[in-house]
């Protein structure tokens, strides 16, 4: 039933492929026993910045999990048969972001042995627990939407009647993950940066341009890997939906600025200072935050011009661009600068060390690992039945 | 007019019952334990610091040379950040750039409490903000929560860095967050908070808010105090004379 | 047979690692005599009957946690109707199982039970006394 023996056989790239993984799994997993032994200590982080790359990595990948929706919602919702053949791609992309984040919460608490005290005593006003909640229901709805739906192809017949409720759930709660992970922050009244309405409908924009972005790179290279070729239109109209996301996204992030720059607040001016110019000579993150801003408008005429949003070997790059920026504003800054400066008015620089940056890769490296198994098993479940 | 002996006793009876009453009901109704910190009285000896190396003592609060691994309990800060929309250019020089005490609040309001995901940290009746470092899985939401910067994560484990190890209390392990307690242990045996009992200059005061007769309630009935951030709604619970 | 050596070699190696279990104890001196537990010298009533502490104990000590944390109750009636405060260096330890070495480490360590992460914190004068000598 779960079809593992397709991913058993395969070419010798995909064997290759899979041993590289496994090593900087393997590496990830050795640096996190040496975290585990003495603590979060072997971080960058520290009594300021208690949040860094670990749980700034969940926080981007909530929304590529979520982003899911913007294939199953026109094709379940409204029949949209273009994106018939890609569903099951984009379900699958979010089961590996879900455990991917599942994976950084762990790696980033102090105490991961107790992990279940959040079952045994659940706190109904902790937002956290209602992150731990949607999220492990997204992770139980998409793997049995994607079960049974490929299990349906590959027997030759439609899914059965009730799975039909089940993926019409999935789109509210898709949206659902990603406004609780906003909440996260936004509930929030010592970080101002954080403290603003806006941050789920940002976080919501960017999740449906930086994961649809990575749904086309992806189909891009399954295109040049197998014989599978999800469709140019549906491409095209990924890519229609990236634009969109993306122009409202920046413009956001526009509204942001000005509040803070015409209110000129410090406490909301002073955020935003760290971000682009630093804080008492402390620099970090300014070329991380510039370089989202160039990306992104790079990315954006190549989106919005037809020409070149239909040039697949342009759209490549600008989808490239989006993640790389979206990942470093989100992955990245907002995390980090949320913490600078301090309650207390201190400025407190913050880089990941070695471990940190070595067990962040182990975990990206298990989600491509279950992309990889997951896309190899639908599309040789699709080649056999073609 | 003609009062009755009936009438004397009706009334003094009825008084000497409503002010027994009201004794009661204070007995009965659960206490508020609050602080007042006298900032200038705080300032008479700048070098001081007993009163913190009375906490940490007590509660086996570790020593790190490591700036990012810091814990601390109850410390100084500048009053332009302690206090930092008091602050102008012309922040009257009792003030400008002395260091004034700051602690966990103990809010009535706490974020910390809110959003902690296993109630490891929670409000008790009396007022305390409580830890319970058995049920913290060091998440480290309670830190983000902070609007006062007044909590510590345990990056490493503490107990290399104790100067001292006292056995009255325990440590903490790595992965766990800590605070200022207000003491819990000490206010079971009927004694005041290590701090408090420290200051050689009596200028932290800890009681009942809730016993019209305390010192810290007459303290804050007298005297203008302020609090951190009060616009944020979170309620602290220290109040200081400034 | 060409391979005669190696397969011997390769017999006696999986002969030698598979009864790991049996030589190994042996070797290192180890003896099926149970753990001797050195009593409390001041103390001769059990918190609670023994056989019943034996069994739960931990039990005891978690309710024991919960009831002091979270409730704030440190006064703790014994079946006996003594009661008892509860804290484990300050009671426990000092009071009546005076040297944790002696006492709690001997069953512990005999059954590998290790699991309880109580010393991470909880301050056991022993090491100390130990630590000065």
């Amino acid at each position: 039933m779960f079809m593992f023996e397709k991913a058993v056989t395969g070419s010798r790239r995909y064997w290759l492929w899979l041993l590289a993984l496994a090593v900087v799994i393997g590496l990830g997993k050795l640096a996190y026993l040496y975290q585990f032994s003495t603590g979060l200590g072997v971080t960058g982080l520290s009594r300021d910045v208690s949040w860094g790359l670990y749980i700034a990595q969940f926080t981007f990948l909530v929304g590529i999990a979520a982003s899911a929706v913007m294939v199953v919602l026109p094709y379940y919702l409204h029949n949209f048969k273009v994106f018939a053949k890609i569903t099951i791609l984009g379900e699958f992309l979010a089961i590996s972001a879900v455990t991917m984040c599942m994976l950084f919460v762990f790696v980033d608490m102090g105490q991961p042995t107790r992990v279940l005290n959040m079952i045994l005593h659940p706190t109904l006003n902790s937002i956290m627990f209602w992150d731990f909640v949607s999220l492990g229901g997204y992770l139980l709805l998409n793997a049995v939407i994607a079960l049974v739906t490929l299990d349906s192809e590959r027997k030759g017949v439609a899914p059965p009647g009730w799975i039909k409720p089940i993926i019409l759930l999935s789109i509210p709660w898709a949206i659902s993950i990603h406004t609780v992970t906003a909440f996260l922050y936004s509930g929030l009244p010592g970080r101002s940066l954080w403290l603003t309405a806006i941050l789920a409908p940002r976080f919501l924009a960017s999740a449906f341009s930086s994961g649809p972005a990575l749904l086309i790179l992806l189909c891009l290279a399954i295109r040049r890997l197998t014989k599978f070729d999800p469709g140019r239109e549906a491409i095209q109209k990924l890519a229609l939906i990236v634009t969109y996301a993306m122009i409202i996204n920046v413009f956001f992030v526009g509204m942001e600025l000005f509040t803070a720059l015409y209110s000129q607040i410090p406490e909301h001016l002073e955020h935003f200072h760290y971000m682009f110019f630093g804080l008492e000579g402390k620099t970090t993150l300014v070329p991380w935050m510039w370089g989202s801003v160039v990306l992104a408008a790079v990315s954006l005429p190549l989106l919005i011009i037809p020409q070149a949003r239909q040039n697949e070997r342009l759209l490549a790059v600008a989808c490239g661009m989006v993640f790389l920026s979206l990942w470093s504003e989100k992955g990245v800054c907002l995390v980090v600068c949320g913490f600078v400066p301090s309650p207390l008015g201190a400025v407190t620089g913050y880089s990941p060390t070695l471990p940190e940056a070595a067990i962040t890769l182990g975990v990206w490296a298990v989600g491509a690992l279950m992309i990889t198994v997951f896309y190899k098993i639908a599309l040789s479940v699709r080649e056999s039945v073609a | 007019m003609k009062i009755t002996r009936q009438g004397f006793f009706w009334v003094t009876g009825l008084a000497t019952l409503a002010h027994a009453g009201r004794k009661v009901l204070a007995a009965a109704a659960p206490r508020r334990w609050a602080m007042v910190v006298d900032a200038q009285k705080c300032l008479r000896d700048q070098g001081c610091t007993k009163c913190i190396q009375a906490c940490h003592r007590a509660h086996n609060v570790p020593q790190f040379r490591e700036p990012n691994h810091q814990i601390v309990w109850i410390w100084k800060e500048r009053f332009e950040r302690a206090f930092a929309s008091q602050q102008s250019e012309y922040t009257a020089e009792t003030f400008r750039d002395k260091p004034v005490l700051v602690l966990c609040n103990h809010c009535n309001n706490p974020p910390c409490v809110r959003v902690c995901p296993t109630r490891a940290t929670w409000k008790r009746e009396d007022g305390l903000v409580m830890m319970d470092w058995h049920r913290c899985i060091g998440c480290r939401y309670c830190v983000a929560a902070c609007p006062y910067g007044s909590r510590s994560f345990n990056w490493v484990d503490p107990r290399p860095h104790l100067p001292v190890l006292n056995t009255d209390f325990p440590t903490r392990t790595k992965g766990v967050v800590e605070k200022c307690t207000f003491c819990e242990e000490r206010l079971a045996r009927g004694q005041a908070p290590a701090c408090v009992e420290a200051c050689p200059d009596k200028a932290l005061v800890f009681g009942d808010l809730a016993d019209q007769d305390s010192e810290v309630r007459k303290l804050v009935r007298a005297r203008y105090t302020i609090r951190r951030k009060p616009e944020l709604g979170t309620q602290p619970q220290i109040f200081y004379i400034v | 047979m060409r391979d005669r050596g190696i397969i011997l070699a390769g017999l006696v190696l999986f002969l030698g690692l598979i009864t790991f279990p049996a030589w190994y104890s042996v070797a290192r001196g180890a003896t099926s005599k149970g753990p001797q537990l050195v009593l409390p010298a001041t103390e001769k009533q059990c918190v609670a009957p023994t056989a019943w502490m034996r069994a739960w104990h931990m039990d005891l000590l978690v309710r024991w946690r919960e009831q002091v944390v979270r409730e704030g109750n440190r006064n703790y009636r014994a079946a006996n109707g003594r009661v008892y405060s509860v804290s484990l260096t300050g009671t426990c330890i000092m009071k009546c199982h005076t040297v944790k070495a002696d006492f709690c480490d001997r069953c512990h360590n005999y059954a590998a039970a290790r699991g309880p992460y109580c010393w991470d914190c909880h301050v056991d004068p022993g090491l100390i006394r130990r630590a000065s000598r």
